[in-house]
């Protein structure tokens, strides 16, 4: 079976002082074997609970996933899953790469030993095999000297190098899936770019699936296969990366696509960018929830959530627009250049 | 539905720029704010009531009964709580009552003062350590490390050792010998922090004055530690002021205060138990009041934990 | 980490030594001096008897010099209410009862209170938590000479477990101990639940639970370890409390111990044994700073490379 993940009307809610606040309101996707996802979106969209939600990382209470939700790991369902299944799950099955690396590192334990910990969980190796293997993992993700550096702490590590240790450690059992959380969002640009080629070479080196969650268009153009634009805890628009990027139908994606810079000389005008802030997750939402920033919004759309229309077998979409009432409106000059 | 209503409903309207922009949620300054998160804690508002209600009685408590604070009734000693007498009397047949107050006044006062004036001078201290820097405040803060490294009771015996008089004022000063430096620390390590922040740079690169600078940035964003700090320095003061009265250092018979009533209740522990009860039930209460509005203060204050 | 411990070493001798002419000027500073005031009864000749042997005879400056050289050679003078009894002979022989007596009160303060902290964060808002924080708000609140007089009359006049004052086998130790470390266990459990709570919202404790390894490693090797190292940081004013402490308890107690001295000398105004056990006290809390200092740079590795990185 080439499926390995598959999420069916994920919700996810936080109890806080101020009432109930609906992170993710029912999110479907799946994903393959080898394949790399990338959920976009802004902050506080969701995407990251979403992301936390599929190792079950998300602390009970104040966070509670809601009846009706389904993560199935190669046909196994994850929320079902015992506290030992659960922590057999995480780490060997599934790992998982934070957003700020300078926070993300045990600061009073040697990386050695940080990378040797799941290999000593979940692979019975003794301390010296582990330790052996921590350093053939610190080669991998091309750290210099790693016999030495096994005994240093995260603190005499730059950024880049701890994002680095971060993947070594969340690939040091040969994972199915590896989650990766905003991994470049704390880094500097050509730190950037580094990480996320070496994240693409071990990918396919190793096979392994990738959910890239992040809130940068740009990052992901070349490196996910297929793109999920979430807003507001819900998927807006799914397709592949060339869909998305050249024939995207939902409004908010042509705000995000619109938000990233163009190098370009003939293509450079004023960057766009999107006016006001997402909806508060603690009202209740009737209609389209990007109704309020969205430009081409129609009555209709503080009315009612719209439905999901499939354009293609990968491609589909939540937008009033696409009703055949709709007036037709005219794609914005971003999407016809090159990529 | 007919077909001009779903004409309607398709007809694009756009988004109104103010709408968008809008913040959801009222704004509140800083102080109305931490007013808010103040009135939802229920320890420190109780706590307010009984430090209101034992202060009020340390005014008017003495003037309730018909005993003086120094008053001995000889044939009245060691008596019970009574409808008499409400504390029961001491062993030389003094009202506890009037006396529980009076000497509450005392160790109230010298708790409020003495972490008044080690505030003031602590900030002013750390102030000028922080706002000149450099050599100025290595030198400052060396001085402030040597002070520290006397364990505090012992200068305060010390002190209280050498100035011959036993008022409270001498007391007071025993306990602001070195009281300050914690304050002086706080408030020079809160202003060094301050000085790197994004917003003032950023004002100083508007070419805001330093006045103003000092008045709108660095004080109101100093000021929310140096009040918990005076709230959880008052029970350490009152604590200290007991302890002194208590080895016989602090105010003198026939004045009193809680420590030094616990201290005369103690020969007495066995036989009259109640005599220390009163005084050691103030020592605590006031102590909890303040540690726990403490508490509450910290978390109303601390912007960091602002929602 | 020598380098540096060595520099520290030097800073604290300079310390010390500022504390020892601070000292002895105030001391020497009260009008009227007080060694002089004590032995203006006397008889004339005998009172150029008693001048010559405190060198009163001196001037302040001389001595200051003779104080210091004396200091040198570990004589810190003679009492001047029971005169043939030095200082020096006060301290060894009283010492060691206050040593135990702080030493079980420290040790005791600060594990159970560390334990309780530990559990009452891993408990947070559930009953273990409440009883744990009721416990450290009565021990904030109480002072500890109310506390002593509390299990006096509870524990040994009303239920004679235990005896109610002097010294002797380890029952004697029992109360004075308890009213000794009852306030470090209560700073210490407030101090450790909110560093525990701190620590489980770090972000490597998340990197910790996604490497799916067993609870009791995630509790032991990434919260407990990284919460306990701040709390050494407030081990020194927990010392000087206890010293502080120690000086009502042993009086309550009837305890031999130096503290009863220094209050007994206090009430006699016995100047030459305040100054020397003022001097004693300063002198091990200043050490207990430096131990505390370096054991902090043991434990914490990211201390150790910024001390590194500053020479």
């Amino acid at each position: 079976m080439n499926r390995i993940l598959e999420v069916k009307n994920l919700a996810v809610s936080f109890h806080t002082y101020a009432g109930e606040v609906k992170a993710v309101r029912g999110v479907n996707f799946y994903l393959d074997r080898g394949e790399a996802l990338a959920l976009v979106g802004e902050s506080g969209c969701g995407k990251t609970v979403t992301a936390k939600s599929l190792m079950r990382l998300n602390p009970i209470p104040p966070a509670e996933i809601k009846e009706g939700s389904s993560i199935k790991y190669n046909g196994k369902e994850v929320l079902d899953m015992s506290k030992e299944e659960i922590r057999a799950f995480r780490g060997a099955e599934v790992g998982m790469i934070f957003q700020d690396p300078m926070t993300s590192l045990n600061p009073t334990m040697k990386i050695g030993d940080q990378i040797a910990e799941s290999l000593i969980t979940h692979m019975n190796l003794n301390k010296k095999d582990a330790l052996d293997k921590a350093v053939q993992m610190l080669e991998r993700v091309d750290i210099p000297k790693p016999e030495e550096r096994i005994n240093s702490y995260p603190h005499e590590f730059s950024g880049g190098m701890r994002q680095r240790v971060m993947i070594a450690i969340a690939l040091a059992c040969n994972p199915r899936i590896l989650i990766a959380d905003e991994p470049t969002t704390a880094l500097d640009v050509t730190i950037q770019a580094q990480v996320l080629e070496l994240l693409k070479e071990l990918q396919s080196e190793m096979n392994t699936s990738i959910i890239l969650v992040t809130h940068d268009l740009g990052v992901v153009a070349n490196f996910a296969d297929r793109i999920h634009v979430m807003y507001a805890g819900k998927i807006v628009e799914k397709g592949t990366t060339r869909e998305i990027f050249y024939e995207g139908e939902h409004p908010y994606t042509w705000a995000l696509l619109s938000s990233v810079p163009d190098l370009y000389e003939e293509n450079r005008k004023k960057l766009y960018s999107l006016a006001g802030t997402p909806p508060d997750l603690l009202l209740p939402l009737d209609g389209c929830p990007f109704a309020s920033r969205c430009r081409y919004c129609m009555q209709i759309c503080k009315e009612k959530m719209p439905p999901k229309t499939e354009l293609s077998e990968s491609h589909s979409v939540s937008c009033w627009l696409k009703h055949p009432s709709a007036p037709k409106v005219e794609k914005p000059h971003i999407l016809r250049r090159d990529v | 539905m007919t077909e001009a209503t779903i004409d309607e409903k398709f007809k694009i309207i756009g988004c109104e720029d103010s709408d968008s922009e809008k913040i959801a949620r009222p704004t509140m300054t800083y102080w109305q704010d931490a007013w808010r998160r103040l009135k939802s804690n229920r320890a420190a508002m109780i706590s307010i009531v009984i430090l209101a209600i034992l202060i009020i009685m340390t005014i008017i408590g003495p003037h309730l009964t018909p005993y003086s604070h120094e008053e001995m009734i000889a044939e009245e000693r060691n008596m019970g709580p009574s409808t008499k007498h409400w504390f029961g009397t001491d062993e030389l047949g003094r009202d506890i009552f009037t006396r529980v107050w009076k000497g509450g006044r005392v160790s109230i006062l010298i708790g409020v003062i003495g972490a008044l004036v080690a505030s003031v001078v602590g900030c002013i201290y750390g102030g000028i350590a922080a706002y000149f820097g450099g050599i100025v405040d290595d030198i400052m803060m060396r001085i402030v490390e040597i002070l520290v490294s006397i364990p505090y009771l012992i200068v305060v015996i010390l002190i209280s050792v050498l100035t011959k008089s036993k008022g409270m004022g001498s007391v007071l000063l025993a306990l602001c010998i070195t009281g300050w430096c914690g304050t002086a620390r706080l408030v020079r390590g809160q202003i060094l922090q301050l000085k790197k922040k994004e917003f003032v740079m950023a004002a100083k690169a508007l070419g805001v004055s330093s006045w103003k600078i000092i008045t709108k940035h660095l004080i109101p964003n100093t000021l929310g530690i140096i009040i918990v700090s005076i709230t959880f320095d008052i029970p350490g003061f009152i604590f200290s002021e007991a302890f002194l009265s208590y080895i016989g250092l602090g105010v003198q018979s026939p004045d009193t205060s809680w420590g030094a009533m616990a201290s005369a209740a103690q020969n007495n522990l066995l036989f009259y138990p109640y005599q220390l009860f009163f005084p050691a039930l103030m020592i605590a209460l006031t102590m909890l009041t303040f540690s726990l509005l403490g508490d509450g203060l910290r978390d109303a204050l601390d912007p960091r934990l602002r929602q | 980490m020598l380098k540096y411990i060595l520099k520290r070493v030097l800073y604290m001798v300079l310390t010390l030594w500022i504390v020892i002419t601070i000292t002895f000027f105030l001391i020497h500073a009260i009008p009227g001096n007080p060694l002089a005031s004590l032995a203006r009864n006397l008889p004339p000749q005998v009172r150029a008897n008693y001048y010559a042997k405190y060198g009163l005879d001196k001037s302040v400056p001389q001595q200051y010099v003779m104080f210091l050289k004396n200091l040198f050679h570990g004589d810190l003078g003679e009492s001047l209410k029971f005169p043939g009894r030095s200082v020096t002979d006060i301290i060894s022989e009283h010492a060691p009862i206050s040593a135990r007596l702080g030493i079980q009160a420290i040790l005791i303060g600060v594990i159970v209170g560390i334990v309780l902290g530990i559990i009452a964060g891993f408990k947070r808002n559930r009953w273990p938590d409440h009883l744990v924080m009721f416990v450290a708000i009565l021990g904030v609140c109480l002072p500890s000479f109310v506390l002593a007089a509390l299990l006096q009359y509870i524990l040994s006049v009303k239920i004679e477990l235990f005896p109610t004052a002097g010294w002797g086998t380890g029952k004697y130790t029992v109360l004075p101990t308890i009213a000794l470390c009852f306030g470090s266990i209560a700073t210490y459990a407030r101090y450790m639940r909110s560093s525990v709570l701190d620590v489980i919202n770090q972000d490597y404790i998340l990197t910790a639970k996604a490497k799916g390894i067993s609870n009791f490693s995630l509790i032991w090797k990434h919260v407990i370890r990284n919460a306990i190292i701040p709390a050494i940081t407030i081990l020194p004013p927990q010392i000087a409390g206890i010293f502080g402490g120690s000086f009502v308890i042993e009086s309550i107690f009837a305890i031999p111990g130096l503290g009863s001295n220094l209050v007994d000398a206090v009430n006699n105004r016995d100047y030459t044994v305040i100054m020397g056990l003022t001097i004693f006290y300063c002198a091990l809390y200043i050490i207990s700073l430096l131990v505390v200092d370096i054991l902090y740079g043991v434990v914490d590795p990211r201390v150790r490379v910024s001390e590194d990185t500053t020479e």
